[in-house]
């Protein structure tokens, strides 16, 4: 006897429940423990709510919960192979890039690598105390045998966070010019923004390989693209009306405006846009050695996993130390456009 | 001055709001701007506008905040669409041009001065000035040249590689007019160009313009809501009011005859002795001998205010009044008192007598 019965008697529906009945239905384990545990009276106060589970005791014609979780997966492996077949050529050149740079970081000696990663922070901040800092935090993981590991983060970071940009500002450009794709485009950002991290994984997993590296490369793209595109759309249209119409009176043509006084105008949104965007790789980077993303993140897993305390707080302190360099680097090239346009 | 008509607008109106052509029916039926607003939610920007601009002139639009004055000017080079009316430029059409016609009358024909300066701030004050040659696809080599020349004009010698944001208001400005000098247009169009600045720098800037059009004698529109700034400049002065004209003609002229109670408010304020002008208010000699009890000679475009120094404020003296070394008129210094007092005012004392 199940609490819902007199819903499907009183309708007189009995029969049509029953009809789908073919013997004794699977037990779940909240039947057998019931069975066990025997039955208790139902009062007001502990009243089920009318789940499918609970209406399926009653009526057989009601599908269990589980069944919809399942339907979900089926529907999911029914579309696999034509979801594979469009994207897995389209994605492929991320496993080549990803592999290319993390092939690239790894063969380059530490001698070379370091003074090169020294020029680069210096032409994007030109502070020679920025340089110091990255070097030094750079000596210090090299020290502690972290360097490899660092490396791989890194080269991960380096690529993703390059095809955001390279997607994401197109991406925003159209939307600054374009009310109804900003709108259509918006609550598509608010989803990937709020969507937990881990759950970018699951169907990914499915679709692709684990052993491939677009696997993790699309799930940390599709996280941190989100600001860049944020933010090239509100910088583009944040940019000063009457410099527009000055732009419109000398007759220039969208092209112009767009590259000689958008683009450079929206500037400083689009670099903060891009500081994030590196910030929430990095976020997603370590999330994704999950999936066999190489890096600091696999360290981490491991002092997880294995409850080796030493080793993930000393790669989650790495993980902390590039966090800054990235950071500080960033908003010190930001920093200079913003002085080199303040009004 | 030439009497060439070089820009002419005619029964031009604008509205705005979701349907212009609906509103402009009830425009044309003799809804005012207030009835419009409140019962069909459109803003009557303009209203049946008709100016000649003359070549060579400078044409001031004046009114005061919300009377539709860069609604106007914006018409000229159609950063606003008309709801109505017509717009020529030299003879031609401007409503009618396609994109490509309309992109090179603002390249070739016309440059636009605004009130926030409206500079590239990433660009250095040379490049600024050269947008307008940039635009066109000049050489980098070709319009740096042309940009320091006309920075040296406007008295920036020495700044093509400040940023903009390194130079005062005024000097912005200044950028600002060489930009528009730069492209080498004969229309200029100046919305409210000298508004943000403090009292002194304008007087320098109108002096600036006043001198280099002497020089390169532009069709200049000129936008403000300042009386004096409108005297000083104008050749042809219109005055606009909710999206209509008041009054427009010689602004000598209108200052003496007012034709509606809001310009005499305006023009009630202003020192007369310092804008108004001998011409404007001496009696012409139309044939007649030269009086031969006059005190001296004054030229026709001396202000009263030197006329009053010069007769040491005594009334009963009379002066003849030269133009180009010939006698043309005279005038009498209780003429000129008159002149002084507003007219409104002097309506009320003739009432009261
Ligand atoms: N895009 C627009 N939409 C609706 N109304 C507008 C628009 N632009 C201007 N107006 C209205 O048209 C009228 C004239 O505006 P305009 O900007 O031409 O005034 P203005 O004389 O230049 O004033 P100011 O001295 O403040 O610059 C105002 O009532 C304004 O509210
Ligand atoms: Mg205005």
């Amino acid at each position: 006897m199940a609490t819902y019965d007199f819903l499907f008697n009183s309708l007189g529906l009995r029969d049509w429940c029953d009809a789908g009945k073919s013997g004794e239905a699977t037990l779940s384990m909240a039947d057998l423990l019931a069975k066990a545990g025997g039955k208790t009276e139902t009062t007001l106060f502990n009243l089920p709510f009318p789940s499918l589970d609970e209406l399926n005791k009653a009526c057989a014609a009601f599908a269990k919960s589980r069944d919809v979780t399942k339907g979900v997966e089926d529907a999911f492996l029914a579309a696999k192979g034509a979801l594979r077949f469009v994207l897995d050529p389209l994605t492929q050149p991320l496993s080549w890039m990803l592999e290319f740079a993390l092939a690239t970081f790894e063969a380059t000696p530490w001698w070379i690598m370091m003074p090169l990663l020294a020029l680069v922070v210096y032409f994007a901040s030109r502070s020679m105390r920025l340089v110091g800092f990255v070097m030094a935090c750079l000596v210090f993981l090299a020290f502690v045998d972290h360097y490899d590991h660092a490396m791989q983060t890194l080269a991960i970071i380096f690529v993703c966070a390059f095809l955001c940009v390279l997607f994401g500002v197109p991406i925003g450009i159209a939307m600054s010019r374009n009310d109804r794709l900003q709108r259509m485009t918006i609550p598509i950002l608010d989803m990937l923004q709020t969507l937990p991290s881990f759950v970018y994984l699951i169907p990914l997993i499915f679709l692709f390989s684990v052993t491939e590296p677009k696997l993790y490369g699309i799930a940390i793209i599709l996280y941190a693209i989100v600001p860049v595109i944020r933010l090239t759309d509100l910088g583009i249209r944040l940019v000063d009306k009457d410099v527009i119409e000055a732009a419109d009176s000398f007759g220039m043509t969208d092209r112009q405006k767009l590259f000689g006084v958008q683009i450079p105008l929206a500037l400083p949104n689009i670099m903060a846009g891009v500081n994030q965007t590196i910030m929430m790789s990095l976020a997603m980077v370590v999330i994704a050695s999950l999936v066999s993303a190489p890096g600091l993140g696999v360290l981490v897993l491991r002092g997880i996993r294995n409850l080796e305390l030493g080793v993930g707080l000393v790669s989650g302190l790495g993980i902390v130390l590039l966090a800054v360099i990235l950071d500080r680097v960033t908003k010190a090239a930001l920093n200079r456009v913003n002085a080199a346009q303040q009004h | 001055m030439s009497e060439n008509i070089k820009v002419s607008i005619r029964n031009l109106y604008k509205i705005f709001g979701a349907d212009p052509k609906a509103a402009l029916k009830h425009v044309l039926d003799g809804m005012s701007k207030a009835d419009l607003l409140k019962q069909h939610r459109h803003v009557l920007g303009l209203r049946d506008i008709n100016v000649d601009m003359r070549e060579g002139e400078i044409t001031v639009i004046m009114g005061l905040s919300g009377s539709g004055k860069s609604t106007l000017i914006r018409h000229l080079n159609r950063l606003i669409e008309p709801t109505s009316g017509e717009v020529r430029v030299d003879g031609e059409d401007v409503l009618a041009y396609d994109e490509e016609q309309l992109r090179n009358l603002r390249r070739e024909v016309m440059s636009m001065v605004f009130q926030k300066f409206a500079l590239l701030p990433h660009k250095t004050v040379a490049e600024n000035a050269a947008t307008t040659l940039k635009v066109r696809g000049v050489a980098k080599r070709d319009y740096l040249v042309e940009a320091d020349k006309w920075l040296d004009r406007v008295g920036l010698h020495g700044y093509g590689n400040h940023y903009p944001h390194q130079l005062s208001g005024g000097m912005q400005q200044r950028v600002g007019i060489a930009r528009a000098l730069t492209s080498n247009s004969p229309i200029m169009l100046m919305d409210e160009a000298f508004s943000a600045l403090d009292p002194l720098i304008r007087t320098d800037m109108q002096d600036l313009l006043l001198e280099l059009q002497t020089e390169l004698h532009k069709t200049i529109v000129f936008i403000t809501h300042d009386l004096d700034e409108a005297l000083k400049l104008a050749d042809h002065l219109v005055i606009l009011k909710d999206g209509y004209i008041v009054q427009q003609g010689e602004p000598q002229h209108i200052l003496l005859n007012p034709n509606d109670p809001y310009i005499e408010d305006f023009v009630s304020d202003i020192n007369r002795a310092r804008v108004l002008r001998v011409r404007s208010i001496m009696t012409p000699l139309d044939g007649q001998p030269v009086p031969p009890d006059a005190h001296g000679e004054v030229d026709h475009d001396d202000t009263l205010e030197s006329m009053i120094a010069r007769s040491g404020g005594d009334t009963s003296h009379r002066f003849i009044v030269m133009r180009d070394g010939v006698p043309e008129g005279t005038l009498d210094m209780t003429n000129l008192v008159k002149a002084l007092v507003p007219r409104v005012a002097s309506d009320a004392s003739t009432r009261r007598n």
